[in-house]
């Protein structure tokens, strides 16, 4: 029987699963809209993963994204990344020789610079939304386009309008005034995916050397529009992998496969964790002035974890060796 | 008359012994807290930097206990914090707070006023008292950043770090019913024993990271999201380049020639910036460039959002980075309470570290250089 390695990515927008081989072969992939339900929506992958594939040996598990801690907590882990690595590991497997990775997700984007191999600078977007998925998201609906085929009607477009990108808000009105004045959808969005990749440019990518190869991924790869976009203001032909929606996912379960063969044993809890039912109760410390909000998590009337306090008080009280910050 | 200041990470400590040794009775405000921080937004102008609104919040959680006059330094460089104590005391005037305000502003601006000030402030009746006093609080103050910087060392090594944080709660939570510089100086010595004695691990060779940036950020723990914590826990060895006893050498005992430590920051920056530039632009420039040349794996920046000495030394900052070949990265921190975006890009930037040390360590082995 073959052997398998679980990647987890719990994002804001989405939550991904991938099963990988010892050869980086992607087996099957899930990429499930989060919907604020991350417990919820880890357990129905699960599910689904389990229902497709049937009875697998999988060897180990990794978790990474904003949720990566949580999702440790449910699958049992091997290795809990960050997304920035993640996504490093994964990319450098494609093109061994990646020099600039930009990724665009649903409500965060980052750039993360390689040289030989390594990641020597990165930065995330700050305190705007501007130069991400959700942006689009917004104003595809806006227009009544189905975000799915944004990118190829903006390939049409010949004309270009021009967008304030800098700001959501001035995007917007700017957009409407462009609509009222009659230009066409067609170029209305090709204008969008140029402004979205100017914020982008300008906020996240401010001051980084972009040198090729460049990768593309995260969500907003799936739109042509942004990769055209990219491509003509880099000067430079950006890389879409295959599997450019779940490489934080694939770059996690490959850390996973290296630290359970370092340490010869998982702690992954077996797909059968999808039947168990979790409570999440919220509780509200009263000990000082924070009145910080505890999430205690329950599965199988046992308490797997409480955080979210700033002391310590309750979220030290663990009996798994695993860290919450 | 009963006193209170603003926080600033561990100097109330101090700032309460000291007062409470010339016989004056001290209200500190309460730990930064989340309703510190609604307090001080609610009030404060919205454009104005993050550390005025702690400020506020502040001076009304102690003014609800009792305060009634508050101390602060002034300034008069080009930084704002020169117009915090006039704006501040106009909104708590504004608020109906029947409050004094005694500002110390530095010598330049008049020997008279800052005599005055300090005589109201501290009840003097002899001179000897206030030296006698004066030492003890110099002493508090550098015994506290001790034990800051101690735990900071032992959450790298120890082989729990979370035992560092329950004893440091401990501490924190036992200062408010120590009243005296002696009771003060007993309860430190039993804090650095109960450090001293956790078990550590000391084959560990942590990462090391120096901090740099906007002195209040830097100090304060609540407004900079516990950085020192988080990193600690992460196995890494924090220094600052700002503490109160650094500023305490800088710009009183060491008057008017300044510290030893900031005038060599000051040569270090000159390539880069040669000027003042506000606040502490060109010791976050000067301090990278030192902790490059320690040997330190990294650097961050703390700057908080609109700080304009920070956003000179931000500028700056990435060619530092290149001559010093030091990753350097800043985080911007404003009234967010969300951690988990912040605590990704720390945990990234500790990666970037330990690959780049595992790097060097081949191409040492490789090539013996």
């Amino acid at each position: 029987m073959e052997n398998y390695y679980l990647g987890v990515d719990v994002g804001s927008v989405s939550t991904n699963l991938v099963l990988i081989d010892d050869e980086n072969n992607i087996l099957c992939k899930k990429y499930l809209r989060t919907q604020g339900k991350p417990i919820e929506i880890l357990k129905e992958g699960l599910k689904e993963l389990k229902e497709e594939i049937g009875d697998v040996n999988i060897l180990g598990a990794g978790s990474t994204g904003s949720g990566r801690y949580l999702a440790d907590l449910i699958i049992g882990a091997d290795i809990v990344k960050n997304e920035i690595t993640s996504h490093a590991i994964s990319s450098l497997n494609f093109i061994p020789d990646v020099q600039t990775i930009i990724e665009i997700g649903g409500q965060d984007s980052k750039i993360i610079i390689i040289r030989d191999g390594i990641v020597v600078d990165f930065a995330m977007n700050t305190v705007c939304a501007a130069g991400t998925g959700s942006f689009l998201d917004r104003q595809a609906y806006r227009l009544g386009i189905p975000i799915e085929d944004f990118g190829r009607m903006a390939l049409k477009s010949n004309n270009p309008v021009r967008i304030a990108g800098r700001c959501a808000v001035f995007a917007e009105s700017d957009m409407i005034h462009k609509q009222q004045l009659g230009h066409n959808q067609e170029d209305i969005v090709w204008g969008l995916c140029q402004a979205l990749v100017r914020n982008y440019l300008n906020n996240v990518g401010k001051g980084k050397d972009i040198k090729g190869p460049v990768m593309f991924q995260g969500g907003v790869a799936a739109n042509m529009g942004i990769k055209r976009a990219f491509e003509s203001q880099l000067g430079l032909e950006v890389f879409i992998p295959e599997y450019f929606d779940v490489m934080g996912a694939v770059g996690v379960a490959m850390l996973a496969r290296n630290e359970v063969k370092k340490k010869k044993f998982s702690n992954f809890k077996g797909l059968e964790i999808a039947d168990v039912d979790y409570k999440v109760r919220g509780i509200e410390c009263n000990g000082c002035a924070n009145a910080c909000e505890i999430v205690e998590i329950c599965g199988d009337n046992k308490i797997l974890a409480r955080y979210g306090d700033k002391c310590g008080k309750w979220s030290n009280i663990k009996n798994e060796n695993t860290k919450l910050a | 008359m009963i006193l209170t200041f603003p926080h600033l990470g561990n100097v109330y400590i101090a700032g309460k012994a000291f007062l409470e040794e010339l016989g004056q009775e001290v209200v500190p405000p309460p730990r930064c807290s989340s309703r510190t921080l609604e307090i001080g937004t609610k009030y404060s102008p919205e454009n104005i930097c993050l550390p005025f609104k702690v400020n506020i919040g502040n001076y009304i959680e102690s003014i609800e206990k009792g305060a009634d006059t508050i101390l602060i330094t002034g300034s008069c460089g080009p930084c704002r914090f020169g117009y915090y104590s006039v704006l501040e005391q106009n909104i708590l005037w504004d608020l109906g707070y029947e409050v004094d305000m005694i500002v110390f502003d530095p010598i330049s601006e008049g020997l008279d006023q800052l005599k005055e000030g300090l005589s109201k402030a501290l009840n003097i009746n002899s001179y000897k008292d206030v030296i006698k006093a004066g030492k003890l609080g110099w002493k508090l103050i550098q015994k506290a950043d001790y034990l800051t910087q101690l735990s900071n060392e032992k959450r790298a090594y120890a082989i729990d770090s979370y035992e560092v944080d329950a004893i440091m709660e401990e501490y924190y939570k036992n200062i408010e019913n120590t009243f005296g510089a002696e009771k003060m100086l007993k309860l430190m010595d039993e804090v650095e024993y109960s450090l001293k004695n956790i078990p550590i691990d000391k084959s560990k060779n942590p990462i090391r990271i120096g901090i740099v940036g906007e002195i209040y950020t830097i100090i304060e723990p609540f407004v900079n999201l516990e950085v020192e914590k988080k990193l600690g826990h992460m196995g890494v060895y924090v220094e600052k380049s700002l503490t109160p006893t650094k500023w305490v050498k800088h710009h009183v005992t060491s008057f008017p020639f300044g510290s030893k430590e900031e005038n060599m920051k000051y040569q270090l920056a000159k390539p880069y910036l040669s000027t003042l530039v506000g606040g502490h632009g060109r010791e976050t420039v000067g301090s990278a460039v030192y902790y490059a040349k320690q040997g330190f794996d990294g650097v961050i920046q703390l700057l908080p959002l609109n700080c304009m000495p920070e956003i000179v030394a931000k500028s700056i900052l990435p060619q530092v980075q290149k001559d010093c070949n030091i990753p350097i990265m800043t985080l911007v921190l404003d009234e967010m309470t969300g951690e988990a975006g912040y605590l990704t890009r720390l945990e990234a930037f500790v990666d970037l570290l330990m690959r780049r040390r595992e790097e060097r360590k081949v191409g040492e082995l490789l090539f013996g250089c």
